[in-house]
């Protein structure tokens, strides 16, 4: 650790890990739900777990991103951190502020917890990740703009690097589409129109400018191969992912109303977002091919590849299969969508923030460069059973998607929705067998945080 | 004449893969009109005949000059004349420039005989195709206006001047995307 003030990012990454955890079990709660419908009601309904198991993930990945942002920008920008105590302060404002909300969704009826915080005074509730209550919303929004001064500050008056511009600009960028949750129009089209600008163009398109950014830093740490062919890498994938991404927004337009030329942008151009996927595939392997030096931390090389690949697979791939408007007439909000949201989550978003936190937090805790090979050898263990686990659980939820889409869509004699659950039920059972396997992997990957090495510290 | 005996890629290559990311969403929408006029050949014919070939053709003209402009340009810095680079390369600006403004023109007809991206497939293409080139047009300007002043500067050489090759190729492609565009659009029967 170059800069003291970097230690900042230690709490971020281990909330992200707490909250994971938590976000994992309520992910087993509703799995569990959709065979056993009664299980835990009324304590817990399917349509609460369902809630905080989104929500975690957005607000365990937000730290993880507001971490690894504080770990690589005065890095990047060779200084310490404008102020080291806001950044602090707003951990925690944003750790209190985010249980509350958990805890409201968890202990309130939701409609109560409405009432409560006043959300008919400025109602923005009641609609799909963006459950929180307004005041929430509101805080979100301080964090936000505190985080963003803080890195703003240390980046203009430091080093401007490719790495650490795009990955302002991704969270500038984060910060100004969550803007759009507060537009709550009357019209349903319309709601869902700019709804879309907060989840897509966060999903598809400036998380996407985060994601690079950060896979670059650990890249160029890890491998030494030139900063200047790395970030010729990071503007090309970043160009085709706006390119791509931001008009490919209409394909979720096809349905809700809104002009029918959208079924014609939103499938050409989405069907080239596996492009930017893909170049990070080939730029994760290349750089690595070409490395200069062995670094220690063999983990962290692992994640990032990792990340490539299973990006690719499940934005890339597993978008591609039902973006085409003819395709998605059939496959819209089906268990291929779950499918798609559980792989492209993981690969892009979830193994992204696992590879900075893999990268800076043996440094954060003082070692050399890297953990032991013991721990070492645990964390890859988490990372094969994680990833391994997701692959199946992506496939049983396409298969029993593919059921779905038949016999309730594509046969002649289409039977009613409830009934088609039913008879998929044997591959929820499937996914919520691999579900108890991923949460082990994540059981494991926590485990390596606690392993001694041969001198008996803990590592 | 060293360029011939080693051939040598013009520009850089991730101009190159931006170059050919761009063509392929072009050539999607390409395949895109070609099979969806073939259903609807009758609405495609009626709709070609209410376009005014003579600006379309005038326009073509146009970018052709421009690209033009630009290779002149490129000679000239390879002969060390940075002040003729800028002339030429301020002449392809003008010409897009003047694309532009005939488009805008052409736009305005459309639009007050009461046709827009709304109105039917073909003029979903008509608007959606050449606007997506219309904003190329105004990217690759942006382009040549950069590496303009950066040839005014003294940035670019006889022996550096990748960018300028980079910009040049980029301005070929806008120009070759409106050369298939125009008789797709405006011509074919």
């Amino acid at each position: 650790m170059q800069y003291q003030s970097q230690s900042v990012a230690k709490p971020y990454f281990i909330a992200a890990i707490g909250l994971f955890i938590g976000q994992i079990l309520f992910g087993l709660v509703m799995g569990l739900q959709y065979v056993l419908g009664d299980f835990l009601f009324p304590t817990i309904p399917f349509n609460v777990a369902r809630m905080v198991h989104t929500n975690l993930l957005i607000v365990w990945l937000l730290f993880g991103f507001m971490g690894a942002a504080y770990y690589l920008i005065p890095e990047e920008a060779e200084r310490e951190l404008e102020s080291p105590m806001l950044a602090k302060l707003m951990f925690w404002i944003f750790l209190v502020a985010g249980s509350l909300t958990v805890l409201g969704y968890l202990l309130l009826p939701y409609a109560g917890l409405a009432k409560i915080t006043g959300n008919a005074l400025f109602p923005t509730m009641g609609r799909e990740f963006l459950e929180q209550p307004t005041i929430t919303k509101v805080g979100i929004v301080v964090v936000a703009l505190a985080f963003l001064y803080n890195i703003g500050l240390t980046i203009l008056k430091g080093r401007k690097t490719v790495v650490n511009i795009v990955l302002i600009t991704g969270l500038i960028g984060l910060a100004l589409m969550f803007l759009f949750s507060f537009y709550n129009p009357d019209n349903v089209v319309k709601d869902k129109f700019y709804w879309w600008w907060v989840v897509h163009l966060w999903v598809e398109g400036v998380w996407e400018l985060i994601l690079g950014s950060i896979l670059a830093y650990v890249l160029i740490k890890t491998t030494g191969v030139d900063r200047e062919v790395i970030e010729k890498w990071l503007y090309i994938i970043i160009a085709m992912t706006l390119i791509t991404g931001i008009i490919g927004t209409g394909h979720h337009y096809y349905w809700i109303g809104t002009p029918d030329y959208w079924q014609w942008f939103g499938s050409v151009f989405s069907a080239l977002e596996p492009i930017p996927f893909f170049i990070m595939v080939v730029f994760a392997f290349s750089v690595v091919n070409k490395r200069r030096r062995e670094h220690p931390n063999k983990a962290a090389v692992l994640w990032a590849l990792g990340t490539g690949v299973m990006a690719f697979l499940g934005a890339g791939v597993w978008g591609f299969l039902h973006t085409l408007a003819p395709v998605n007439y059939y496959t819209h909000g089906t268990q291929i969508t779950a499918a798609h949201g559980h792989m492209s989550f993981y690969g892009a978003y979830v193994m992204i923030v696992l590879t900075i936190i893999s990268y800076a937090m043996p440094l954060l805790r003082g070692r050399a460069a890297a953990n032991s090979n013991k721990a070492q050898v645990v964390e890859m263990w988490g990372f094969w059973l994680m990833t391994v686990s997701m692959v199946f659980l992506t496939l049983f939820l396409t298969a029993a998607g593919i059921l779905q889409i038949y016999l309730q869509r594509a046969s002649d004699t289409p039977l009613p929705f409830i009934v088609v659950q039913e008879k998929i039920e044997l591959f929820y059972w499937l996914r919520e067998a691999v579900g108890v396997v991923f949460f082990i992997g994540l059981m494991v990957y926590v485990w390596s945080f606690f392993v001694k090495d041969e001198e008996g510290k803990s590592a | 004449m060293d360029d011939q005996a080693k051939p040598q890629l013009a520009g850089d290559l991730a101009m190159w893969i931006f170059i050919y990311a761009e063509l392929l969403v072009f050539g999607i929408f390409f395949i895109g009109y070609a099979f969806t006029r073939a259903y609807n050949i009758e609405l495609f014919n009626a709709g070609q005949a209410t376009l005014d070939k003579e600006l379309g053709a005038f326009n073509t003209l146009v970018l052709i000059t421009g690209s033009y402009c630009v290779v002149r340009a490129v000679t000239a810095i390879r002969q060390e004349q940075s002040p003729v680079c800028v002339r030429w390369l301020g002449a392809a600006l003008a010409s897009g420039l003047l694309f532009l403004i005939v488009k805008v023109f052409e736009y305005k007809d459309k639009l007050a005989a009461g046709y827009d991206l709304d109105s039917n497939l073909f003029f979903m293409f008509y608007f959606s195709l050449t606007f997506f080139h219309f904003m190329h047009v105004i990217l690759g300007m942006v382009i040549l206006g950069f590496v303009l002043l950066k040839t005014q500067r003294g940035g670019y050489s006889a022996s550096e001047h990748r960018g300028l090759e980079s910009a040049a190729s980029y301005w070929h492609m806008v120009d070759l995307v409106w050369v298939v565009l125009f008789p797709l659009l405006y011509i074919l029967k």
